[in-house]
């Protein structure tokens, strides 16, 4: 086992935490697809269920008191990992497709016009295209698309103010590419959107958070989304965070309870305060706790001392692919300016195919599109075999994906 | 831990991959089938000539993985002289064989696409494997409805 440390822990201590990887020979080598949960987070779910299950809220009794504070408290952590000032700023959704959509049907229902444009890259997930292809059908409007650029893996940037516009309504744009890993400049990218427009800015930081510090305030993005369960905490949780001036303009998103301040049948309703307006039924409480446990995990062990170890399992990875035989890489050149993502071919071999052969050497990696079918198109593909690593992943286990390699050219030779 | 794909890349599933049988499309052909399957990419051609109810040429060109590769393979092989009705109870066969596992015993003919049976765990590759056969069928109901006339259609794999 290495004797790599993150931050003075050893990765072989740190495996020790999550359960389905300790004691396993699985080498879990798709992280950006889901994250494996550690114990700690695990326990604040079972926990919830087991000792203060309760609506939060409303209940006049001590265990929903507990709820509500948990669930609040754990809003706080959330703030203050994203570096927002103020926690009312942030809305939990159901993940990070849900935060896209409410903003597509709140804020841009009420602030997009027929003729009006929204900006976006030919690098995006899905969940950052389609919800602003159906408001610009909604509306007559525009969306326009920010050329990929396979020499740097990245959206062509220097291009994008060539797209800006008084038009531009909004650019909605990847931290990080699921597919790929290429991190995005996104402070420099929001700065030069104020530069050339007046668009808001929305950050898909669903790649990114896990694995990166997140600066809402410092990079001034208006709208940032992201999901639990990429970075350590449970399925079904996602968060959006929005600039308190434009959550309050914004209309609900669901109508229903707890996000009602009075409900008349004579005259309009009037809303609850952020951020509950946007938070109707009862939410996944216990998810939203172990999403606050989570957090405290990444805390103390810390998002970039995970990144330089992340990095170094890209680079080895890198490194190695370059110089096999047969093998296409796509995204940046180096690990440098992404995260561990990993996306590549192998000659006359199908991507269905590595992924089968891979898993029976028990090497669990992603296969397909990734939900990037514009991307893949542009790389003249259909999909690719996409390794992604985080905190728990070890050099051996990058090693045992490299060995397979070879075994699986000669199958197909 | 027991690992079902263990079987999946066998010699003979590689042998159909690596020579395809049948390669080729035929000139004129009565049923001309693409097939899609927008899924994972593959892509497929067939052709058919149909005398007297039956299939006398078969041409088939497929692009994809070993699983739909050897699986168009292996169909193409097992087609000429069976009437459609047959060809249509062997597509219902292997429907059940490969998405709800049923004990039925092979028909003799196609005993060889055993080797395929371990796609029964992974619905996604259970559809590289079904591909060349939805688009048999679907030319060959086609070509009825058509009542012998020239067909040419696409067939696209739809969600499970």
């Amino acid at each position: 086992m290495s004797q790599t440390t993150i931050n003075g822990r050893s990765v072989a201590d740190i495996r020790k935490d999550f359960p389905l990887i300790a004691g396993t020979t699985l080498a879990y080598l798709d992280n950006a697809a889901t994250s494996q949960k550690p114990r700690s987070v695990i326990d604040a779910l079972s926990g919830y269920y087991s000792a203060y299950n309760a609506n939060p809220h409303r209940g006049v009794y001590p265990i929903s008191e507990q709820a509500t504070q948990a669930y609040e408290g754990a809003r706080k952590k959330v703030a203050t990992f994203l570096g927002a000032v103020d926690s009312a700023s942030v809305i939990f959704t159901r993940n990070t497709t849900e935060a896209i959509n409410l903003v597509a049907y709140t804020w841009g229902q009420a602030n997009i016009r027929e003729g009006d444009e929204i900006v976006t890259t030919e690098m995006e997930h899905h969940s950052n295209m389609v919800p602003w292809q159906l408001l610009a059908k909604r509306k007559g409007a525009k969306v326009r698309y920010l050329p990929f650029d396979a020499a740097t893996g990245g959206p062509a940037w220097s291009a994008l103010p060539g797209l800006l516009s008084a038009k531009t309504k909004l650019v909605a744009f990847a931290h990080v590419s699921n597919s790929l890993g290429t991190i995005n400049p996104v402070a420099e990218v929001v700065a030069m959107v104020r530069k050339h427009s007046a668009a808001k800015v929305l950050v898909d930081s669903a790649q990114g958070a896990p694995h990166l510090q997140v600066d809402v305030k410092g990079w001034d993005c208006d709208f940032l989304a992201l999901s639990a369960h990429k970075m350590l905490g449970p399925m079904g949780v996602g968060v959006l965070f929005g600039k308190r001036e434009l959550l309050e303009a914004m209309d609900p998103f669901l109508g229903g309870g707890d996000m009602i301040r009075e409900v008349y049948i004579d005259r309009e309703s009037k809303w609850n305060d952020l951020p509950w307006k946007f938070e109707a039924g009862t939410p996944n409480v216990g998810g939203v706790i172990a999403l606050g446990a989570a957090i405290d995990y990444l805390d103390a062990i810390g998002v970039a001392a995970i990144h330089r170890h992340e990095q170094a399992l890209t680079q080895h990875a890198l490194d190695r692919l370059k110089r096999m035989k047969g093998i296409t890489l796509y995204g940046t050149p180096d690990a440098k300016g992404r995260c561990g993502v990993v996306s590549f071919n192998i000659d006359g071999v199908h991507p269905h195919d590595a992924g089968s052969l891979l898993a029976r050497e028990d090497v669990a990696v992603r296969v397909g599109h990734h939900c990037n079918m514009p991307l893949m198109k542009r790389l003249g593909l259909w999909g690719t075999t996409r390794a992604s690593f985080y905190l728990y992943n070890t050099i051996e286990e990058v090693d045992r994906l490299l060995i397979a390699i070879p075994k699986i050219q000669k199958l197909f030779s | 831990m027991e690992n079902p794909q263990e079987d999946l890349y066998r010699e003979v599933i590689m042998d159909h991959f690596k020579n395809p049988r049948n390669k080729g499309l035929l000139p004129e052909p009565q049923i001309k089938v693409k097939g899609v399957n927008p899924f994972c990419g593959d892509e497929l051609e067939l052709t058919l000539d149909i005398k007297d109810g039956r299939v006398v040429a078969v041409g088939i060109e497929t692009q994809g993985c070993a699983i739909s590769k050897a699986s168009s393979s292996m169909m193409a092989e097992v087609l000429t002289g069976k009437p459609a009705q047959v060809l249509t109870d062997w597509v219902a066969f292997l429907k059940t064989k490969l998405v709800d596992g049923s004990a039925d015993a092979w028909p003799a003919e196609l005993e060889e696409l055993k080797a395929i049976e371990g796609v029964r765990n992974y619905a996604a590759r259970v559809k590289c494997a079904l591909l060349p056969w939805n688009t048999l069928v679907e030319g060959l109901q086609e070509f009825a409805a058509q009542k012998g006339g020239k067909v040419t259609l696409t067939h696209t794999e739809e969600a499970s």
